[in-house]
């Protein structure tokens, strides 16, 4: 028996340190650390009860057994109050313990609120503007929109270390979740509707980024690296993009989100006005009926850009609401 | 196996019997069907709830083709509610005479229910193919998709219940008033008045509530 | 006149011979597998003529002992297929690294990890569950049947045609590719335009009608039916669950089918419920599907908390502990468990606000919960623990279900969720609440009543074998799944590019190999008991010094039960009748009122498979054809007035007797 312990809490250590090493327990964007911590700190707390339990029920089942005599038999025993009051009240403490945490760090940590720091005791300058990613969930690729740079990139993303990013989020035709571990945690993208995740990233380097959430045939393929670099590097990076000498119009938009697999990274050095939001309200043909009906964009209550886009919908209204719909 | 059972073999009882641990004449559990079909009914009731939430979210999204406003005729919708409020007051009738066993005036009453129902679906029946006919079907927008979905199931199960009354009429017919029979009257007469109490509702919210701005 | 081609189309819709998979030589091979097995099967019933007796005994019977068994049966079955997915999807993953694409193209792949989803929750628990309450609840209560036996029998039938359509999806056309809850609009008809989500679709509507009957049924049984005396805080825990997992049933289902019933008409009809066109919103999707699978979630495990207790105290030798706070934890779940439908997608961005509600909400569960822990563990204290295996499966799972239980509450927490949502990490928790619980649950449940059901006990040797495989490789397989999330490594994939998470899918897949050997020693010990049935013979009817009715009749159950119906004064009624040392009655028997046998069940639920897969396929006509005759029959079935019978008293004489025989030769 103690042998087999001993040898289980091996497994156990060896077990903790190779999880120690994991992108989600070494991350490196800020949201993400936070995160981290949250996730040690909830189990931490839990442990207080779960080990004291797996402990007594390995004990009560062993030192109780049939087989042994000499253990107390107290055949009616079915009641005690004050085990009871226990029993209900030691889980109840640590879930209003837990549950405290989880509401400040919900709100500390919600993907839609601006960054207040961009790590440990650096506030964010009050100088810098968070950079503006928009990304476009296509079968089976991320475009990547950069509005300020006026580029666009497929299955490529790259952001300068320690500058706030916006990223704001909707997809073309099936629901995906935009996800970059290293960076922050995910949130879906889902057409016709915008989500939002601001971030941060602290350390350069390549982190991968994919689809968490299953969106059919090409959805394995369906990842991305993204690059933290260095603010030069970063313009260099721009720059390429930009000596690609793509076009993204909206007929190359359309030949794009076609559906296909395992896309290779592909640069556009200009990017048609107003695609993205085309994109998101459905008005990438004027005439499509749906496109004018998006009257509540972003499924989160506090979302900005409703007001934006509901003035963007209004010529598309306007374009549309004399054509009948054949169906 | 365990000490415990032998007990239970005759001849071996220790203790006088203090008490009586079973029934020695027969022992029968009350019927549940009127429970169980009330059960049943609530749980229709969450499948008509899941389509006023989802009419509720989707009742104004009109994707540029008719609003609620354009399509809803108010008057119309007023003569079926009528017709449906009718047929519930005259199975209570029904009931009065199934209860003092008078048989012929039963069944008048249930074919009077019957055909106050099966103007109802007519009328709606007749709203369904206007609105089709004026490109404001089902398609065209996720308005009257909640729309036809939530009516369209308050008058299948109508229709059930006509199907239903058919059924029983015959039965009688066949039977008598005999117990079961009864029992039955009494699951389509709660059936047809949960149908009226739902009705209630599609009106108030959907027609009422559609037709303001 | 119709012309040819549309003649055809009327006839087969759009089923073609190109949905025949002549060219998959992995699903070919499995039909040339099941269809050998098939006909071997129906060859041996017909050549030993066991047609007959399959027919009056079992596929008509409306008594509740043996649907519960053939429930047992079907979930055993589908458990085969449902594992059989499980370990070509572990195989998929195990090699599926780099430049190799693994031995399953994504097309297969997706439909496997679809189906097990389906096939594990509707098809494996949910019938074992149902199967266990249909067979127990009434004896632990003391009645001699459900209140509706004949809805009983046609309930069983259409999760019978269900799970077949899941089935024959294997062999004709395709299932679903969307995952197991085909979220919109990945399953609408622009993205799903093949047959493969309305198998899914019909699969779970037919079921779903067998379920929600299920559970008005064994509802109203325990309202209704309780031995006199039995008030409701007199009930065993087992039958306490059952109410509130029955509860839970009637208000749950419905939205399931409401739901599934607009996808539906999206598909079908071209309505705009979850499109994304025309003002559709698949959001609404998602909530609502989920405001049903949440506390199906609780539908699954609280009969398995139910058999633990009961399991706990038997073995124990003693009375559960702290029987108010177990019902009262019971009772709390069954209501919490319809608030927190959103901690399934915090990621959805409903606002910080929203998710800490749902998150919070989410952890209160866990106080009732660790109540119950708590109790079967001060029901030990002080016992005098017997290890026989529906105890050691008990042990196991209080071990196990903490851990999942843990990292469950983890994910809870919304911040942590968006780090760790859709990833493994999600995969092990639920696995290690479903194995760890319900599955854990059912073989202990199984283990313990299956004296009651066939007289004799399970060879003990196997079934450790079974547990020890089972258990370990439950660990092998979950625990690097954890760890694979916690690198980020979402779930549903069927291609790596790096090869250094390989190792963790190899043990993972080891887990899998160990868990189908414990699946082997499950069958083996099924022949082995079979074989050895006379020395595992159970005279007595108490085999383990039972607490609860079901133990105070012998074993198999006569099919009306008890010769007199018993009367109760205190829970725990049948310990208390032998510490009176109550007698046996032996004489003053009356005749038993008992339903007939109907095949009216059986006819409905098959027209109710054609009707599906003609709805599938498209072939109208059928479909028609289908439903009027389905019609017809329900209609004709209510035309039948005699549907009970009087055993008499000289019958339930003869049939006690032998009992008493029995028990004076084996003093």
């Amino acid at each position: 028996m103690p042998m087999k312990l001993l040898r289980g809490l091996l497994v156990c250590v060896v077990f903790l340190l190779a999880g120690c090493q994991t992108v989600l327990m070494a991350p490196s964007g800020d949201l993400a650390v936070q995160q981290r911590d949250l996730i040690i700190t909830s189990t931490l707390l839990m442990l207080l009860i779960i080990v004291p339990v797996i402990v007594l029920t390995l004990f009560f089942a062993w030192h109780f057994r049939a087989s042994n005599k000499k253990a107390h038999y107290d055949p009616e025993w079915d009641h005690s109050t004050i085990l009871e009051l226990l029993i209900w009240a030691a889980p109840l403490l640590i879930i209003i313990a837990l549950g405290a945490i989880t509401w400040v760090s919900t709100h500390k940590l919600d993907p839609y609120r601006q960054l207040e720091r961009i790590a440990a005791n650096r506030p964010v300058p009050a100088d810098v503007r968070p950079l503006q990613i928009n990304v476009v969930a296509l079968d089976w690729k991320w475009l990547f929109i950069y509005p300020e740079q006026g580029i666009a990139t497929v299955n490529e993303l790259a952001a300068p270390v320690d500058r706030p990013i916006q990223f704001k989020i909707t997809a073309s035709t099936v629901m995906n979740s935009f996800f970059i571990p290293a960076l922050a945690g995910q949130i879906y993208a889902m057409p016709g509707m915008e989500t939002q995740l601001q971030a941060v990233i602290n350390a350069p380097g390549e982190f991968q980024g994919f689809s968490a959430n299953y969106s059919g045939q090409g959805f394995s393929g369906m990842h991305f690296l993204f690059h933290g670099v260095t603010e030069q590097g970063f313009a260099q990076w721009v720059q390429k993009a930009k000596a690609s000498g793509g076009d993204l119009n909206r007929d190359a938009y359309v030949k794009l989100a076609a559906p296909s697999e395992n896309d290779p990274v592909t640069y556009y050095a200009t990017v048609a006005p107003g695609l993205y939001r085309a994109i998101l309200t459905r008005c990438l043909d004027p005439e499509n009926p749906s496109c004018m009906t998006r009257m509540d964009l972003s499924p989160h209550d506090s979302g900005d850009s409703g007001a934006m886009l509901r003035s963007g919908q209004a010529n598309g209204m306007a374009a549309s609401a004399t054509h009948p719909h054949s169906d | 196996m365990s000490d415990m059972t032998t007990s239970m073999t005759p001849g071996s009882g220790g203790r006088t019997e203090q008490l009586l641990f079973h029934e020695s004449t027969d022992h029968h559990p009350a019927n549940g069907t009127l429970l169980g079909f009330w059960v049943y009914l609530m749980s229709d009731c969450l499948i008509f709830a899941c389509l006023f939430a989802a009419y509720g979210v989707l009742g104004r999204e009109y994707a540029g083709g008719p609003t609620a406003q354009e399509v809803l005729e108010l008057p119309a919708v007023a003569v079926n509610t009528t017709l449906l409020l009718l047929s519930s007051i005259t199975y209570g009738f029904a009931v009065l005479a199934m209860q003092r066993n008078r048989q012929n005036p039963m069944l008048v009453w249930l074919v009077i229910t019957g055909l106050l129902g099966a103007g109802f679906i007519t009328l709606e029946l007749r709203e369904f193919a206007h609105l089709i006919s004026i490109g404001a079907g089902p398609q065209r927008s996720a308005f009257l998709s909640s729309f036809f979905t939530l009516v369209g199931t308050h008058g299948l199960h109508v229709t059930c219940g006509l199907i239903w009354m058919v059924v029983l009429i015959t039965q009688v017919l066949k039977k008598g008033l005999i117990t079961a029979n009864k029992r039955r009257l009494l699951c389509l007469s709660m059936f047809w008045h949960f149908l009226d109490v739902v009705w209630v509702g599609v009106f108030s919210f959907v027609y009422l509530m559609g037709v303001l701005p | 006149m119709l012309s040819h081609p549309d003649l055809a189309k009327l006839i087969f819709g759009r089923l073609t011979l190109e949905a025949l998979p002549l060219h998959v030589p992995i699903v070919m091979w499995t039909f040339v597998v099941v269809a050998l097995g098939a006909i071997a099967l129906l060859g041996a019933v017909t050549y030993y003529k066991l047609w007959g007796y399959l027919w009056h005994e079992w596929f008509t019977s409306i008594d509740h002992k043996k649907i519960g068994i053939m429930y047992m049966i079907l979930g055993f079955v589908m458990l085969l297929r449902g594992f059989s997915d499980a370990i070509m999807m572990r195989g998929q993953q195990a090699v599926s690294f780099g430049a190799s694409q693994g031995y399953l193209p994504p097309e297969h792949y997706d439909q496997i990890f679809t189906a097990h989803g389906v096939i594990m929750i509707f098809f494996v628990a949910m019938p074992m569950v149902t199967g266990l309450m249909n067979f127990v609840m009434p004896l632990q209560i003391g009645a001699r049947d459900v209140a509706f036996p004949f809805l009983n029998n046609f309930s069983f039938w259409m999760t019978v045609a269900g799970a077949m359509l899941v089935m024959t999806s294997l062999f004709v056309g395709e299932f679903a590719r969307t995952g197991w809850l085909a979220y919109p609009p990945l399953s609408d008809i622009m993205s799903s335009p093949d047959a493969g989500v309305d198998y899914y679709i019909w699969a779970l509507q037919i079921a779903g009608v067998g379920t929600l009957l299920s559970g008005i049924n064994l509802l109203v049984t325990i309202v209704k039916m309780r031995a006199p005396g039995m008030t409701l805080m007199k009930m065993p825990v087992f039958t306490w669950t059952a109410l509130c997992t029955n509860v839970l049933i009637v208000a749950a289902f419905p939205v399931l089918t409401a739901v599934l019933a607009m996808l539906a008409l999206d598909r079908y009809a071209g309505t705009n419920f979850f499109t994304t066109e025309l003002g559709g919103n698949a959001m609404m999707y998602v909530n609502l599907i989920w405001i049903w699978g949440h506390p199906e979630v609780y539908i699954l495990i609280l009969p398995a908390f139910g058999i633990f207790s009961e399991v706990t105290a038997t073995f124990s030798r003693k009375p559960l502990f702290g029987y108010a706070s177990m019902v009262y934890a019971t009772v709390v779940i069954t209501v919490l468990s319809y608030l927190v439908w959103l901690h399934h997608f915090f990621t959805m961005g409903s606002g910080a606000s929203v998710n800490s509600f749902f998150g919070i909400t989410t952890m209160i569960i866990s106080i009732p919960t660790g109540a119950k822990i708590f109790n079967w563990l001060f029901t030990m204290y002080r016992g005098r623990v017997e290890f026989e295996l529906p105890m050691m499966w008990t042990v196991a799972f209080m071990v196990t279900f903490v851990i999942g239980g843990m990292t469950g509450v983890l994910l809870a927490v919304p911040p942590a969720d968006f780090s760790l949502h859709n990833s493994l990490f999600l995969i092990a928790h639920f696995h290690n609440v479903i194995i760890g619980g319900v599955l854990f649950g059912l073989f202990a449940g199984i283990t313990y009543w299956f004296p009651k059901a066939f007289g004799f006990r399970l060879d003990p040797f196997w079934g450790k074998c079974s547990f020890w495989l089972w258990v370990s490789g439950f660990y092998f397989a979950f625990m690097p799944l954890y760890m694979l999330g916690l690198m980020g490594v979402t779930r549903r994939l069927s291609h790596f590019e790096d090869s250094s998470l390989q190792i963790w899918f190899l043990i993972a897949a080891f887990g899998a190999f160990l868990i189908a050997l414990g699946i082997a020693c499950n069958i083996i010990q099924f022949v082995v008991s079979f074989k050895n049935r006379e020395a595992l013979r159970d005279v007595t009817g108490d085999p383990w010094g039972g607490r609860t009715l079901e133990w105070s009749t012998s074993s198999p159950p006569p099919k009306y039960n008890f010769a007199f119906t018993p009367r109760i004064h205190d829970h725990d009624a049948w310990w208390m009748m032998k510490k009176y040392h109550w007698q046996r009655p032996l004489s003053g028997y009356l005749p038993i009122h008992m339903p007939h046998n109907t095949g009216a069940g059986f006819f409905m639920a098959v027209l109710s498979f054609v009707l599906g897969f003609a709805m599938i396929w498209y072939m109208w006509l059928l479909a028609i054809v289908a439903f009027v005759a389905l019609l017809v029959v329900a209609i004709g079935h209510t035309f039948n007035y005699d549907r009970e019978y009087y055993i008499p008293a000289d019958e339930v004489g003869r049939i006690e007797q032998s009992r008493t025989d029995l028990l004076a030769s084996h003093v």
